[in-house]
Parts: C-alpha cells; sequence; structure tokens
C-alpha cells in the first residue's frame, strides 16, 4: 500500500526538462511510481492511503539550498533552525546547505556534528552542513577535512572570508582534493574589494558610497581558478554577479576543469539602484550591480552556465541594519522569498520551469552528492507544489524567520508555495 | 514663493526655482549682515540645534552665526565627545534630541547618508551640514551665491572644479547645483581622484589642467586630504601642486575674468598658491565664507516656512 498519491499536477521534472501533467506515487519517502495523465487515477487511488489532488499546480523537487546561514550556534537572536527550518518549508526549500559561518565557526567534527543533530530534531527540512576550510575562517590552518567529511560535511567554505594568502589556500585545495571533498570559494579579490558598500559606478558616486569595481569578483575568480588548475580540486564559486567575471568561468569550464558556479536570487532580480535612499535591507554581499550585470546573470542561468540558484539567506536583526549604508550589515533574509522571486524570472520570459529547477535543486543537489532534485522512480519524495501565478505583495511581517530584512518587503510577487514534502511527510500546507 | 522642501538634505531634491527663491532670499541676508545691527526675529523661541559628529570649524560656526542673527536658540552639540562613545545609535541619538522639541536640526555625520536616515527619525527641519562623501548642500549654494553676484547670472556659464573629485561631497553638491542651473561643468584632476561612472553626470572630464581651464568662467579649487597625500592616490604633495595646483600662470588659460573659489580651509601651496588666494581681483573666497551665513540664513527660515505652512505634526 502506498503512503501518498499526487494527482493532477504540473509535473515539472529538471533532469528530462519537461513539464509534463501527472500523478506522482509515494512510498516508504520516496517515489514510488510517476503516472503520465493517461493512467487510470480511481484504480491507483485505491492502492494509496491518501491523495490530493493538486488542481493542476506545479510539482517540482524540493530546492536544495547552497548556503544559507542560519545564525546557530551563537546568535539566535537572529535566527535558528527551528525558525529557519519552518521559513524553508514555506519556502519550498526541502534541503538547507548550511553554512559555517556561525559564532563559533563549525571547523571541527564536533561542532559540525552539533548544527546536523540540532537541526534534524528541531527543523521539518534536510539540513547538509558546510564546514569552514580554514580553522575560525582565519585563513591559516586547514580544518580537519577527513573527520569533518567523516561527521557529514557536504562542501567546505569560508563563506565570505576570502582566504587571502595563496599557499594556505593550495594546499588546502590540495588536501580536499585527495578526500575528493568540494570546495567552495567567495570569488572577491580582497583587497580591491575592502570597504566597498556598493558596486562602482554612477549610482555609487550620486550616493557618495565606497564603492568596489566589478573587476574584483573577476580577480578573486582567476586566482581561484588558477589554483583549481594547479591542484585539480572540485571547486564551487558561491556567487558569481559581474558579467565580468562570466568569460573566466565559461573559460574553466570549456577547459574540463571540476568548476560549478551559483548566483544568488537577489543578483537576479535586483540591481543597483534598488537602494535607493540607501535602503540598507538591500545591501548585500558581493553589492548588488548595474542592470547590465543582473541581465549577464540572467542569461547565464538559462545557458547553464551558472549551476546553481541560491537564496544566500542571511538573517540580520533591525539594529544591525538601522544604521548609515556604510556601518549596516550586509545580507538578506531569502529562505521564503527564493521561489516567488525566481518566479519573477519565469514571467519575464528568460527562463522555464525545468531550467530553473536545474539551478535551483538538481544542480546543487548533484553537486554536493545528495540525493534530491529529481522526480524519478526511487528518489526521495522531496517535493514543493506551487502555484506560479499567485499573486500576492510581501509584508515582511508574514515571514518566518526571526529576522525580516528582506528587500522584497512591500513588492508585488508572483508565486506561492502551496504544499512542501520532505521524505513524503507534509512539512508545510499553505492556509 | 516656491519652497516646498521640509529638510535640506541635498542639492538632489532642489527644483532650480527653489535654488533661486534661496539665493534670492539670501541676497537680502548679505545686506543685513552688512549693517551695524544684524539681528532679526524671524526664528525667535525656535530650538536650533547644531549635531557634528565630524570635526568642523567654519560650518558650525557659520550655521550658528546664522541662527543667532535669526533669532534662534543655538545649542552646539559636540557629538564625538557624547554618547556616540557610548554605543548610542544613530537612530536612538535622534530620538532622545527630538524629545526635546527642537525646530532646526543641523547636522554633520561622517558617513553618506545618515542624514538621511535621522532625518527619516525626528519631526523637525533637518539641514545636512556635509555627510561623508554624499551632500553638502549650504556649501553649493553659497558657492552658486557667490557666482551669480560676481557674474551676474547663474546659467550660461562654465565652470571648471579641480581636484579630489571622489572623495569631495562639496564637488557632488556643486555637480547637481550648477547642473540643474544649466551650466557647462569641466571636471579636472588625475583619474585616482576622479570617482567611477562621473562622465554620466553630464559633465567634461579632464586630467590636463590647462586644457581643463580653457575659458572658463569660475575656477573651483577643492581641498586635498592630508591622508590623500601619502602616495595612495598621488605621488608626492610637490608633484600634485606641479601638475594641479593653481598658479597664476594656470589661471592664465582661464578667461581674463574668471574668479577663484575654494570652500576652505586652503593648503596653500598645494592646491592653490598663496598670492593667488589672495588676490583680490581674482579670488573670492572670503565672499564665499560671507555668502554662507546669508545662504544659511535663507536655508532656515525658508523650512521654517514651509513647517508654519503645514498643520503640526504630533510629537513622539
Amino acid at each position: 500500500m502506498a503512503d501518498l498519491l499526487l494527482t493532477n499536477a504540473r509535473l515539472i521534472d529538471p533532469e528530462a526538462g519537461t513539464e509534463t501533467l501527472g500523478s506522482i506515487l509515494i512510498k516508504d519517502g520516496r517515489i514510488n511510481e510517476v503516472l503520465t495523465q493517461n493512467t487510470d487515477i480511481n484504480e491507483k487511488k485505491l492502492t494509496a492511503v491518501n491523495s490530493v489532488d493538486c488542481g493542476g499546480k506545479c510539482l517540482a523537487p524540493g530546492i536544495v539550498d547552497i548556503g544559507v546561514k542560519v545564525c546557530e550556534p551563537g546568535e539566535r537572536h537572529k535566527e535558528s533552525f527551528r525558525t529557519a527550518g519552518l521559513a524553508a518549508a514555506a519556502g519550498g526549500v526541502t534541503t538547507m546547505v548550511t553554512r559555517p559561518d556561525t559564532i563559533p565557526t563549525i571547523d571541527t567534527p564536533e561542532t559540525l556534528e552539533f548544527s546536523k543533530r540540532r537541526g534534524s530534531e528541531i527543523a521539518p527540512v534536510r539540513i547538509a552542513p558546510m564546514a569552514s576550510l580554514t580553522k575560525g575562517r582565519a585563513g591559516r590552518e586547514m580544518v580537519e577535512m577527513g573527520f569533518l567529511m567523516d561527521a557529514g560535511a557536504v562542501a567546505f567554505s569560508d563563506g565570505d572570508n576570502v582566504v587571502s594568502d595563496n599557499k594556505v589556500l593550495s594546499r588546502a585545495m590540495t588536501y580536499a582534493r585527495s578526500l575528493g571533498a568540494l570546495v567552495m570559494g567567495h570569488p572577491q579579490d580582497p583587497v580591491l574589494s575592502k570597504g566597498g558598500a556598493v558596486t562602482s559606478g554612477k549610482f555609487a558616486t550620486l550616493r557618495g558610497l565606497p564603492a568596489v569595481s566589478p573587476m574584483a569578483e573577476r580577480m578573486g575568480l582567476e586566482r581561484d581558478l588558477a589554483l583549481v588548475e594547479m591542484t585539480g580540486v572540485r571547486y564551487h564559486a558561491d556567487q558569481i554577479s559581474t558579467a565580468v567575471a562570466l568569460p573566466v568561468l565559461e573559460r574553466a569550464k570549456a577547459a574540463g576543469f571540476d568548476v560549478t558556479a551559483g548566483v544568488s536570487i537577489h543578483h537576479l532580480t535586483l540591481n543597483d539602484l534598488d537602494v535607493g535612499d540607501y535602503r540598507t535591507f538591500f545591501k548585500v554581499k558581493p553589492p548588488l550591480r548595474s542592470e547590465d550585470d543582473r541581465m549577464a546573470m540572467v542569461e547565464a542561468v538559462a545557458s547553464g552556465l551558472i549551476d546553481v540558484i541560491c537564496s544566500m539567506h542571511t538573517p540580520q536583526d533591525e539594529e544591525s541594519k538601522r544604521l548609515p549604508y556604510e556601518e549596516a550589515a550586509s545580507g538578506a533574509v531569502a529562505l521564503e522569498t527564493l521561489l516567488p522571486a525566481a518566479m519573477r524570472l519565469l514571467h519575464a520570459g528568460a527562463v522555464d520551469l525545468p531550467t530553473l529547477w536545474r539551478a535551483l535543486s538538481l544542480n546543487p543537489a548533484k553537486r554536493l552528492g545528495l540525493e534530491g532534485g529529481q522526480l524519478s522512480v526511487g528518489a526521495p519524495a522531496d517535493l514543493v507544489l506551487f502555484d506560479p501565478d499567485a499573486p500576492f505583495v510581501m509584508d515582511r511581517e508574514t515571514l518566518r524567520s526571526k529576522s525580516k530584512n528582506t528587500p522584497f518587503d512591500g513588492q508585488r510577487m508572483q508565486g506561492r508555495v502551496l504544499r512542501t514534502f520532505v521524505g513524503g511527510k507534509e512539512v508545510y500546507t499553505r492556509a | 514663493m516656491t519652497f516646498r522642501a521640509k529638510h535640506l538634505l541635498g542639492i538632489e531634491h532642489l527644483g532650480p526655482d527653489e535654488i533661486t527663491t534661496l539665493l534670492d532670499l539670501a541676497d537680502q541676508y548679505v545686506d543685513l549682515n552688512r549693517r551695524d545691527v544684524k539681528h532679526t526675529d524671524t526664528l525667535a523661541g525656535l530650538t536650533q540645534i547644531n549635531m557634528f559628529f565630524e570635526n568642523s570649524t567654519r560650518t558650525q560656526a557659520s550655521f550658528e552665526i546664522a541662527g543667532k542673527r535669526l533669532g534662534a536658540d543655538v545649542m552646539n552639540m559636540a557629538m564625538q565627545a557624547s554618547s556616540v562613545k557610548k554605543g548610542e545609535t544613530l537612530i536612538d541619538t535622534a530620538l532622545t534630541l527630538n524629545a526635546m522639541h527642537p525646530d532646526l536640526l543641523v547636522v554633520r555625520h561622517p558617513h553618506s547618508g545618515a542624514v538621511d536616515l535621522l532625518a527619516q527619525k525626528v519631526n523637525c527641519a533637518v539641514l545636512n551640514a556635509g555627510d561623508g562623501r554624499h551632500e553638502h548642500p549650504t556649501q553649493a549654494l553659497l558657492d552658486a551665491l557667490t557666482i551669480r553676484r560676481a557674474k551676474g547670472r547663474l546659467h550660461r556659464l562654465s565652470v571648471a572644479i579641480c581636484g579630489d573629485i571622489a572623495h569631495s561631497r562639496v564637488a557632488r553638491s556643486n555637480i547637481m547645483l550648477l547642473g540643474k542651473m544649466e551650466n557647462r561643468i569641466r571636471l579636472i584632476g588625475p583619474p585616482t581622484l576622479m570617482p567611477s561612472g562621473i562622465a554620466e553626470f553630464g559633465v567634461e572630464v579632464f586630467e590636463d589642467m590647462r586644457e581643463g581651464l580653457r575659458d572658463v568662467d569660475v575656477v573651483m579649487m577643492l581641498r586635498l586630504q592630508k591622508e590623500r597625500m601619502d602616495g595612495g592616490f598621488i605621488p608626492s604633495e610637490r608633484e600634485y601642486y606641479h601638475r594641479y595646483g593653481l598658479d597664476p600662470e594656470k589661471l592664465s588659460h582661464a578667461k581674463p575674468d574668471a574668479i577663484v573659489m575654494h570652500p576652505g580651509p586652503m593648503n596653500r601651496g598645494v592646491e592653490i598658491d598663496g598670492v593667488l588666494a589672495d588676490d583680490i581681483n581674482r579670488s573670492v573666497i572670503q565672499e564665499q565664507v560671507e555668502m554662507g551665513v546669508a545662504v544659511r540664513m535663507a536655508a532656515m527660515e525658508l523650512l521654517v516656512r514651509t513647517r508654519r505652512a503645514q498643520p503640526r505634526e504630533v510629537m513622539v
């Protein structure tokens, strides 16, 4: 007897690149059968404990979000595993790949195990923790990569602390290569980008804010890729946000290096002008770019040059945002707004749903060696049911995150998550 | 009379008509300031607080005199020595002061946008006395008044702004004001001191000073901060003076009646030749200081008029 039958759904299959009407049968937390429209559903209903009519809405693999900051341990007043997990479930994110930039840093097997255990106890979605690449993210000594991988670390990243010592980074990469570990870089020249609050250009000058050239990103990426070539490590660039960096990425991929890259949803949907009169909720890292850069990023997602779209969920409390722009903290919460914001790309005609879901779900899962991102028999039943057209006005007070720092507050959006399933269990139902 | 602004946060938000209104009123205050008795009761009973989060002698004195001549009760707060050091946030400081019911708040802050932020949290009129590298509107207005009185008009002039444009709020406010009033703007300086995207501001950029000064009506020099002379932005003080310091020879490329301006304080022998700065036939630097008081009086009076014309807001 199957556990659940989801009928009459628009099935978004990123692997096959298709959108078809059909049903999904779930058993023991996994997809048991994928049924086309022609199958006799009534007969199948008899074999399932429960059935849900999806009303023709979209059913897709749950989002695998690389780079979620949970703020636990250390800053639970900003976010906890519980609140982040609820936000993820409400946003259709079924796996949170958590960042190690907590207090203390996740740089030992013990702290990683804490994250994993705490997450699995209290969050309704899956947790895949990352560990830092160097101890304390200080860029000097590498972490115990072998032990950390045994404990479940899916990747190694110092977050936005760029390892500036090339010797340290090359050794860490060489060591990581021997273990088959994935190293995640933050491509940014740390000296050139120091103090930069916005991207250089007319807007930065108009507002008199310290600016960073887009070239700092390309320089960081070129440095990282040279070391990738030298060491043969598996490498993922956490965020690419500028057009000047794309040819560098393209060359590395063409040369056959094991390289992938991500982009945050904010860099796909907002540009530097959105900062307006010093609105600090739009302060993210790297800073928002020009409209030309934004369009180049959208195109790179459509072409597959950029592999992954992530939320870069970074909770910040009011106190750290209600400051003059230069002093204000960077980052935005995005677990719940990731899907509706991504729908902007769909409605703009820039990408179709299977392409979007490759970047949101299939590619990140594959890159980290996780199950998920698939809509085929045997895959875990991590699913999101959503209405891509449902309009609403974003009200930040409705967010489940403890911190409400979203740049989309008050904006019109389209796309609502209706139900989220993790391992066949319904973890979110839209009231 | 046209003046709609509730705060004076920057030139960006002012229309050309508002600028003209303000300068016309300032002209009247220039006359008042030259009399023996320089007092009016326009702002009698009102409280003006000067909050300077950054050191300033000249601007703070100018605002203080302006307020006192209009009859306001003026209070200076040295913010560097106060609660800011104890960790109080800018917004908390603003709310605390707001509870004391000031009518005018004059603010200087080292961070761009800080004065805008503060203005959102208080009920009174806020005047930006300089925020980071963003704007210094009263400086641009006093420069405009000086030019208008010296040249007889404030349009279709060719104005050169020379020096450290990148770090200068004075330059930004002046570019905006002179642009709004339909003047030709030339920016002169080494490329290391030019901000990004500057070409999109409708200005001409020159790296050669003689070429940039050719046939201009007005030469505005900017102060070069000491900390930028150490090889980071320019090789040395003496090379800078050689290439970008204003001296009689370089000035000879401008129109014969071109005026020389400087927002002060000057570095004689760095950005400007000392003798030239004192040449009363060319330099209007002292007039700029005089116009500063008049412009600030006009700005405060207009803001108070806007306030009075509106229904009184409920104080928190």
